[in-house]
């Protein structure tokens, strides 16, 4: 299986820095801002943000996670079940401009899920959205305000995001085939 | 992820990986319950029938709360008004229901296997919220999750069921899952009701509540049903009270601390005292919280895979 390398831990790394400036910038600061990570990889990301965020600001932000499980699409007629996990978001997101993290976008599903379980938990001012690769694709009217890269794939591609917390490394690669090492998070 | 059977119909014979599975699916819906809109969509477009041929208040609200929480169209019969009274046969009104495109099914009858014969003549996914006196898998799989929220673990928890063992299905389906987790399971209550041959099934009897109490992590006290007395299985509800209810005198002798569950409805004062029933030993509305995140579990579980 041919593997090809997007990142490396340091270009992981640059990307999150830069996201995270990008962040502050077009919010100017922290004010009102809270981010909510995706789960599984999009809630480590969203923590990592947030770290960075404070050490830019030296403000703190709410981070919160969230489980898309019962508000995908293709729940029924599946023959094994996505496993369940719980939404952490342990803050009223009323109000709040909230800075949405996912790992990958392809085909917008998975966000229109995670928007709509948001907008049963309260009612943000703002949502933006964030994600480490944008790898085209789409099947839903949804577009990232940051991004860390985006890569042209073919469908016959998986993208795979490897974080230190879930997967002991870091890293982004492209992998050719329709069998990935690790099952991708299309929703 | 996914369970092994399509119903959920006892707790006998459930492997431990299912039993684990629907308790950590209901952490999750714990969750959605203490969110101010407390409805999530997986069963949108599902239509669940309660089939209730006794009568039953929590059971019956429980499930009914979950289904709508996760987007069901619900249909609830209970017998009295309903064509059971007009001599249908179980078969027969379970066929009606199916006729209707129902695709769930939750059962509560007086027969025992009950939701066995259902399974085995309708399409629909069955799930058992009591058949006789066999099995009650909700109750002891809300039971199991809030010992563990409380207890943190099941492995080795020493759990004594107290009361009328041989009438209630709430013990047995007990018995099973707790044995299945891990845990050591003891019965405690008058020989008259407790049943022969108990033990095959790996819990220790005792007749004395004396005698265990000093051994015991919790205690799980069934309601004492009236009927029984009139049928002579123990003499009278004071003297039942002064032997087998649990009171704070009687907790004295516990070594370890205690935690108390009642299924409910309470009898404050025979099997249980009224000051223990709100003490800070009782989960005894947890418990009734639980239910509905439980529930919901199941359903979902059940409802989602083909």
């Amino acid at each position: 299986m041919k593997k090809s390398k997007l990142f490396d831990s340091a270009g992981f790394r640059r990307t999150i820095n830069r996201l995270a400036h990008e962040v502050v910038e077009k919010n100017k600061g922290t004010e009102g801002l809270a981010i909510v990570g995706i789960r599984t990889r999009g809630d480590y990301l969203a923590r990592r943000i947030a770290q960075k965020i404070e050490e830019i600001e030296g403000k703190s932000v709410q981070v919160g996670c969230l489980d898309i499980t019962l508000y995908r699409d293709d729940l029924h007629g599946r023959l094994e079940q996505p496993q369940l996990k719980s939404t952490e978001i342990l803050f009223d997101i009323s109000g709040k401009i909230l800075v949405l993290v996912d790992d990958v976008l392809f085909t917008g599903r998975t966000v229109r899920a995670a928007l709509n379980a948001l907008m049963d938990i309260g009612r943000p001012a703002q949502i933006q959205l964030l994600v480490l690769v944008d790898r085209g694709h789409r099947e839903l009217p949804v577009k990232a305000d940051f991004v860390g890269k985006s890569v042209p794939t073919s469908m016959k591609q998986q993208v795979q995001v490897l974080m230190e917390e879930v997967d002991g490394e870091e890293g982004v690669y492209v992998i050719e085939g329709d069998e990935p090492e690790q099952k991708e998070k299309k929703p | 992820m996914k369970l092994q059977s399509r119903h959920l119909l006892g707790l006998d014979g459930m492997s431990k990986e299912d039993i684990q599975l629907i308790l950590d699916t209901a952490v999750s819906f714990k969750e959605v319950l203490d969110r101010p809109i407390k409805k999530v969509p997986p069963l949108q477009g599902k239509t669940i029938a309660n089939m209730f041929f006794e009568s039953s208040t929590r059971t019956r609200l429980s499930f009914e709360l979950a289904e709508r929480r996760l987007s069901a169209d619900v249909v609830s019969f209970t017998t009295a008004g309903s064509s059971v009274s007009k001599g249908e046969t179980l078969k027969d009104t379970a066929r009606n229901i199916e006729a209707m495109k129902v695709d769930m099914v939750v059962i509560r009858h007086s027969a025992a296997g009950a939701a066995h014969f259902l399974s085995r003549v309708v399409q629909a996914n069955v799930l058992n919220a009591g058949d006789g006196s066999h099995e009650h898998p909700t109750q002891a799989l809300l039971d199991m999750f809030t010992l563990r929220e409380k207890r943190g673990s099941l492995e080795g928890l020493h759990v004594c069921i107290v009361g009328d063992v041989t009438h209630s299905r709430v013990a047995r389906s007990n018995i099973f899952g707790l044995i299945t987790m891990g845990a050591k399971v003891s019965v405690c209550g008058p020989a008259t009701l407790i049943p022969r041959d108990v033990e095959k099934l790996g819990v220790s009897v005792y007749h004395r509540l004396e005698d265990v109490l000093p051994k015991v992590d919790v205690l799980n006290v069934l309601r004492i049903q009236l009927e029984r007395q009139e049928r002579g299985l123990f003499p009278s509800l004071r003297e039942y009270h002064r032997y087998f209810g649990v009171t704070k005198e009687k907790m004295a002798l516990a070594t370890k601390p205690v935690t108390i569950m009642h299924p409910g409805p309470i009898n404050r004062d025979v099997e249980i005292s009224a000051d223990l029933a709100d003490s800070e030993h009782s989960v005894i509305l947890q418990q009734v919280t639980n239910g509905v995140a439980i529930r919901m579990a199941a359903l979902y579980l059940l409802g989602t895979t083909n």
